[in-house]
């Protein structure tokens, strides 16, 4: 009994904080607080009316799906590799691959930023932001990619050049077919980082922001507070929505591979 | 038929610097049931994948119909392989994992389904077609292993250790499967295993191997009743090692074998050459016989005691303690009516054959 209070409790801490964008996304007032006034799509319509913002969503999406790209095949030749060769000092690189995943950003951005403008002399842009986005995002590639690569039998490859296909063909028919999943985990959670990631984007950023600079620009003035709310609203359900499709796909890949379904988000 | 399908010469594989495969020299004939046999880290397995191309030898030729396989890759290789754990493509139904092979032989689709059906039912999978991978059963799996490695008419099938992961009955019953299908197709097979009876059962030849040596090169019968050295005569089966002493006298070779006396053996009884001074003599245990109330003495005959008495059901295994023998003799019985189960401590009388005899020099 008190277990189940203590997890209805741990979810509304959770999940409160959110369910109260949607709240002040739809009341018709400026001022977040309580009461709420009458029920409006003003907000919605706000959004719309901007171009600002549609120009950093632009941005921003540009960004995370070049990020989950370019993370996801360095994570696939990493993993591969790890997975199937032996190498002088591979838990030592495979080890310090992993470390931006526990850097403060603060720090990997304060020293991007001067590698960048200082060293090297570039000028900040939309590029520089995916470099960045790239580093901070591949060891979470990796993390997911080890797993599906690790987890293959590798006499399934050895059959497929046994029936005479060669070391290419048989990553395309047989190995890429069986990390999909795992290919597909890593693309939506690397879109995901780089599309919230806010600090490292706030330095690196050139003349067009992306939108969670975008969005920290609006908190100085209170009266647009009530649009980022709609903004979070339709991040939310967005967010839902993929998730909802990603775990979809992995069950699907699991039912198809036969395995018994581990845990997995929802 | 001209020359052997498969012949190795002097191959030796190093991996950084253990020695894996030592100086292997075999010729296996075409439609030949071979098997490599060996305790784990013999290098048998080592050597299918050296022949199957997943592995190159460091030194040494490796020939299959007479073409020089050196720097030929596992997919160039007129070989196929059944994998230990099958190997069954897990995002592919079965027809289309019996198909896979194909792919690259540019059949019309009508004619590559009438191959998967064909190879379907020659290994008794009718109608699974459709089946998804991960639907079968241990067995079914190794089916569609073989159908697999058999629609593509290799000249030599693979297969390693294809039954330890079965369990007894569906193993009996593989075993019997897979000699009739080698028999049907008619291509050589050569078999990694572990399991002795396997071996026995299934092939023609058999190659056992220790530390990277083959040390025996028979066929089954041969190679039980006669093995060359003490390991594999210890590795095969059961067998009693009893010290003597033997001198060579022409064709003859006469020894005192503790706890048994005086005996004569033919040359024929030294498969690794006859020897003068301390040797060993082997004795299998269904070679002699404890003589009962229904046992006629047939040779030579000894006195003991019943040290220890194991009971198996359909035979009995004796200790049986011998003067002048440190260790007993082991001896089995085949228990059948009217033949009574020796307790411990009980006297027997055993009687064995000279002929049963093997001598090993060291």
């Amino acid at each position: 009994m008190s277990l189940r209070l203590y997890a209805i409790g741990y979810l509304i801490f959770l999940y409160l904080p959110i369910l109260l964008l949607p709240l002040f996304a739809f009341n018709d007032s400026t001022i977040i607080a309580f009461p709420l006034d009458g029920f409006t799509f003003r907000w919605f319509v706000e959004l719309w009316d901007t171009p600002a913002l549609h120009d950093a969503v632009r941005n921003s999406i540009y960004i995370a799906v070049l990020t989950a790209i370019f993370s996801t095949l360095l994570g696939i030749c990493a993993a591969r590799a790890a997975a199937k060769y032996e190498f002088p000092l591979k838990r030592s690189i495979m080890g310090l691959i992993m470390v931006p995943l526990v850097l403060p950003e603060i720090i990997v951005g304060v020293s991007l930023l001067v590698v960048v403008v200082q060293l090297l002399q570039w000028e900040l842009s939309t590029w520089t932001v995916v470099g960045a986005h790239v580093l901070i995002c591949t060891p979470f590639s990796i993390a997911i990619l080890n797993g599906a690569f690790q987890n293959m039998d590798t006499s399934l490859e050895e059959a497929a050049q046994d029936l005479g296909e060669t070391p290419f063909s048989t990553f395309r028919l047989v190995t890429l077919p069986l990390v999909m999943p795992g290919i597909i985990s890593s693309l939506l959670i690397s879109f995901t980082i780089s599309l919230d990631e806010f600090i490292i984007a706030f330095f690196l950023t050139g003349a067009e922001p992306t939108m969670p600079v975008y969005i920290w620009g609006l908190l100085r003035f209170p009266q647009k507070l009530p649009a980022v709310m709609a903004l979070g609203t339709i991040l939310v359900v967005l967010s839902i929505l993929l998730l909802m499709v990603a775990e979809y796909y992995r069950r699907r890949g699991l039912a198809r591979a036969g395995l018994k379904d581990k845990g997995g988000f929802l | 038929m001209s020359g052997p399908i498969i012949a190795l010469s002097g191959v030796q594989k190093y991996y950084g610097d253990y020695h894996a495969l030592r100086d292997i020299d075999l010729d296996i004939a075409e439609a030949e049931f071979f098997s490599l046999l060996g305790p784990s880290g013999c290098g048998k397995t080592t050597l299918l994948r050296t022949i199957a191309g997943f592995e190159e030898a460091s030194d040494g030729r490796v020939t299959l119909g007479g073409r020089d396989m050196k720097g030929v890759p596992a997919n160039k290789r007129p070989t196929n392989m059944v994998f230990q754990s099958y190997a069954i493509f897990p995002h592919l139904n079965v027809a289309e994992n019996v198909a896979f092979g194909l792919r690259k032989r540019g059949l019309a689709p009508a004619q590559k389904d009438a191959k998967v059906g064909e190879a379907l039912t020659m290994v008794g999978l009718d109608g699974f077609g459709d089946r998804a991978a991960h639907a079968l059963s241990g067995g079914q799996r190794q089916r569609v292993a073989l159908a697999r490695a058999l629609i593509l008419e290799p000249k030599v099938l693979l297969l390693d250790e294809p039954l330890s992961a079965l369990d007894k009955k569906m193993r009996e019953q593989m075993q019997g499967e897979l000699r009739r299908l080698q028999r049907q197709v008619g291509i050589t097979f050569i078999l990694v295993t572990h399991d002795q009876e396997e071996a026995l059962i299934m092939s023609d030849r058999i190659a056992v191997m220790f530390d990277g040596r083959i040390a025996q090169v028979a066929a089954p019968q041969e190679l039980y009743r006669r093995p060359g050295t003490r390991q594999v005569a210890d590795f095969i089966g059961v067998m009693n090692f009893l010290p003597a002493k033997a001198s060579v006298s022409g064709a003859k070779i006469t020894a005192d074998i503790a706890g048994l006396g005086h005996a004569t053996l033919g040359v024929d009884q030294c498969p690794g050459g006859a020897a003068s001074g301390a040797v060993h003599v082997g004795l299998r245990p269904e070679m002699v016989t404890l003589l009962y109330y229904v046992e006629a003495a047939s040779g030579e005959t000894a006195a003991g005691t019943v040290a220890e008495q194991y009971y198996y059901g359909d035979m009995t295994f004796y200790d049986v303690a011998l003067a002048g023998l440190e260790t007993p003799l082991t001896v089995s019985m085949k228990n059948v009516v009217g033949r009574p189960v020796l307790e411990r401590g009980a006297p027997a009388v055993i009687s064995w054959d000279p002929r049963a005899l093997v001598l090993f020099s060291d």
